[in-house]
């Protein structure tokens, strides 16, 4: 049962394939970090925030959770015209996917928050410094420490679940992919090497965070 | 001009009442030990006179200011108090200096400039000159709290505020803890001390609290407390201590 | 173009059932897989550790889509047989299933304290009834609420088959948004069913979590 693999057929697409995949990796990082703002702000309201605007981060929260990604994303490009609201594909696709991964960071940044003991922020406050303060000057880098996992385990689905974006038109590497696979009809090559490059993007990016990990929580905190 | 006056507190936990009218007065230079069993209020009285718990009627004024009014500015005043707690609290993510010097810094009491000499200050006072660049996880339970005074310290406070420092501690560490809070009072600091170390209060105190059931039971000079112990739940106190 | 009708919110509401097929096959085929894997890296022999971990890591190191595509598109081009939708998506969501499950089942087996393992092997159980008879049970407990937690990803996770054509909650909704141009309202609604299903089930993962814990507390 000798199947014939051609991968030969792909080499002259290989350029494109990098920049699908460049694309992708912009988009993802920009997810990301879009993302993570999201979630200071959603946990800092959900820990000490007036009644409505908690009440409306949790339906925020509970919402892009308990829905698929690629219905939120049909919401925001095919949706938002109906209201007026027409988004470029690639700014719809970034901007939904920092919702939902928005939704998640803020669980992992209010648990990182709730996970400092009650004691650091009193002496803190005995110190004379306030809230803000104790916030970024006390509480900022020991909750960091304990989410971290969460947070690296988050972005690295962030980064999976970029491949949808592809499907509202947005030029990324599965973009790049269909192309070469109506020209080549080497489908089967082409996915593997699709998921082959998303291996390895994941592998360098749980390096780079724990590299990250270790500079910035030595052995020694 | 007393520096702490305590009029009249209540508290309640839920259902626990557990500071039953409380009344007092700290002047400058005194030092204040507050002695009595776990759940006598002691903690909690501490913990209200820098508003890090409420009450529920009564008054507290620290330095001619209402700790629990509405128009305080709660942080302004902590400024002035310093507090040590049982459990350090050490900030896990800064050197001994950075601990010592974040507050000084961020309330713009000193710039950053000024920032390493009042840690080297602050850090030899207590003893831990050597430890400027430590982490806490690299010091002992006994240098943790030394630090921990020294971050209290560095803000300059009026008043400093005890709260079993040394029940935290294996026994052999809680000799230089003492020494330090020792040689603060010898120094003029006023304070107000919750301990379990009789001998410490015996020593340095100026006048001994003992708070039963959420009141003071019985007070005086510690010549005068432990000498002639006068209510029967004192005198079992003291005996069940020694 | 035309208005919305009841027989679009039929259309829609008829194609959560193959939602709900997907979501069920994969979870039982995906279960077994789990299953393995989960036996696999907790074995003694050393190679079955390192198979399921390869396993497990490329399976969530690669996205689904990328899976799916290939078992849809690639295997029919490169083999010439045909795969169905139903069937490329249910081997893909089993794959995923298979590895997520198996690493939470991993992960209970393994929490269960090692005095338990001591004390059982004290007694003198051998270890296939140390596993069956004290770790297993109290490993199956704590698995519980990750499990149902991963069943609201799983029921998530098959939307994507609208993407290979299979006509389950999403794609209805694409196909009567795609002719009434009512995308809002339509995704919305579609959303919403989501929401109705994976909701309540987050919620019995959170309350099972808390009787975990109360549980463990004695």
């Amino acid at each position: 049962m000798a199947y014939q693999f051609q991968f030969e057929a792909l080499a002259p697409y290989t350029g494109q394939l990098i920049e699908g995949m460049a694309h992708t990796l912009a988009y993802a990082a920009s997810s990301i970090v879009l993302g993570m703002a999201i979630g200071v702000v959603g946990a800092l309201v959900l820990i000490y925030g007036s009644k409505p605007l908690r009440g409306a981060t949790r339906v925020y929260v509970e919402f892009f959770r308990n829905t698929p990604a690629l219905v939120q994303l049909f919401l925001i490009y095919f949706g938002l015209p109906n209201l007026g609201l027409r988004l470029d594909a690639p700014v719809a696709g970034v901007i939904s996917l920092a919702l939902y991964c928005g939704a998640y960071m803020v669980e992992v940044f209010r648990s990182g928050l709730l996970s400092v003991p009650n004691g650091l922020s009193e002496a803190g406050a005995a110190l004379g410094l306030r809230r803000r303060q104790v916030l970024v000057h006390v509480l900022f880098v020991p909750a960091l420490r304990n989410v971290f996992p969460s947070l690296a385990s988050q972005m690295v689905l962030t980064l999976i679940g970029t491949s949808l974006i592809s499907q509202i038109g947005v030029e990324d590497i599965f973009h790049a992919g269909s192309f070469i696979d109506s020209r080549t009809f080497r489908s089967f090559e082409v996915y593997l090497v699709i998921c082959a490059m998303y291996f390895v993007a994941v592998q360098a990016l749980r390096i780079v965070l724990g590299f990250v990990q270790r500079r910035l929580f030595p052995k020694e905190f | 001009m007393s520096l702490v006056r305590i009029e009249s507190v209540e508290k309640h936990f839920g259902d626990n009442h557990v500071l039953r009218g409380v009344s007092t007065e700290v002047a400058k230079g005194d030092i204040v030990a507050l002695v009595g069993r776990s759940g006598s209020g002691k903690s909690t009285l501490l913990r209200c006179v820098n508003g890090l718990e409420t009450i529920g009627s009564g008054r507290i004024v620290v330095d001619g200011v209402d700790v629990h009014a509405p128009s305080t500015d709660l942080a302004l005043l902590r400024q002035r108090v310093g507090m040590v707690f049982q459990s350090f609290n050490l900030f896990p993510h800064l050197s001994a200096s950075a601990n010592v010097t974040l507050a000084p810094v961020l309330t713009k009491k000193i710039t950053r400039d000024e920032a390493p000499a009042l840690a080297r200050q602050m850090l030899e006072r207590v003893g831990l000159g050597q430890k400027l660049d430590a982490m806490p996880s690299q010091l002992s339970g006994g240098q943790q709290q030394r630090v921990a005074i020294a971050r209290a310290l560095a803000m300059s406070p009026q008043l400093m505020l005890f709260d079993e420092a040394t029940s935290a501690l294996d026994p052999e560490l809680v000799g230089e803890v003492l020494r330090v809070m020792e040689d603060l009072a010898r120094e003029g600091m006023t304070m107000m001390v919750v301990t379990h170390e009789m001998a410490f209060a015996r020593r340095v105190a100026s006048e001994v609290l003992f708070m039963n059931q959420g009141r003071i039971w019985e007070r005086g000079t510690p010549e005068r407390m432990f000498g002639a112990p006068q209510t029967p739940e004192f005198q079992q106190f003291v005996q069940s201590v020694v | 173009m035309r208005s919305l009708s009841i027989a679009d919110l039929w259309l829609i509401l008829g194609a959560i059932r193959w939602t709900v097929a997907l979501a069920l096959t994969a979870l039982v085929i995906g279960s077994v897989i789990a299953l393995g894997i989960a036996v696999a890296r907790t074995s003694r022999h050393a190679w079955l550790r390192v198979v399921a971990r390869i396993y497990v890591e490329l399976v969530q190191g690669t996205p689904l889509l990328g899976v799916l595509f290939l078992l849809y598109f690639g295997v029919p081009m490169l083999m010439g047989i045909q795969i169905d939708a139903f069937t490329a998506a249910t081997i893909a969501f089993s794959l995923s299933a298979g590895a997520f499950l198996g690493e939470i089942w991993r992960g209970s087996v393994e929490s269960v304290s090692k005095g338990q393992w001591e004390a059982a092997a004290c007694v003198g159980l051998r270890r296939w009834h140390v596993m069956r008879h004290v770790v297993w049970p109290q490993a199956a407990r704590v698995a519980l609420a990750p499990t149902v937690s991963y069943l609201v990803q799983l029921i998530k996770n098959t939307s994507l088959a609208a993407l290979v054509g299979l006509v389950e909650l999403t794609r209805s909704g694409q196909i009567v948004a795609g002719s009434t141009l009512a995308h809002l309202p339509v995704f919305c609604g579609v959303a919403l069913c989501y929401f109705a299903i994976c909701y309540p089930l987050a919620r019995l993962a959170l309350s099972l979590e808390g009787r975990m814990h109360v549980a463990r507390a004695h």
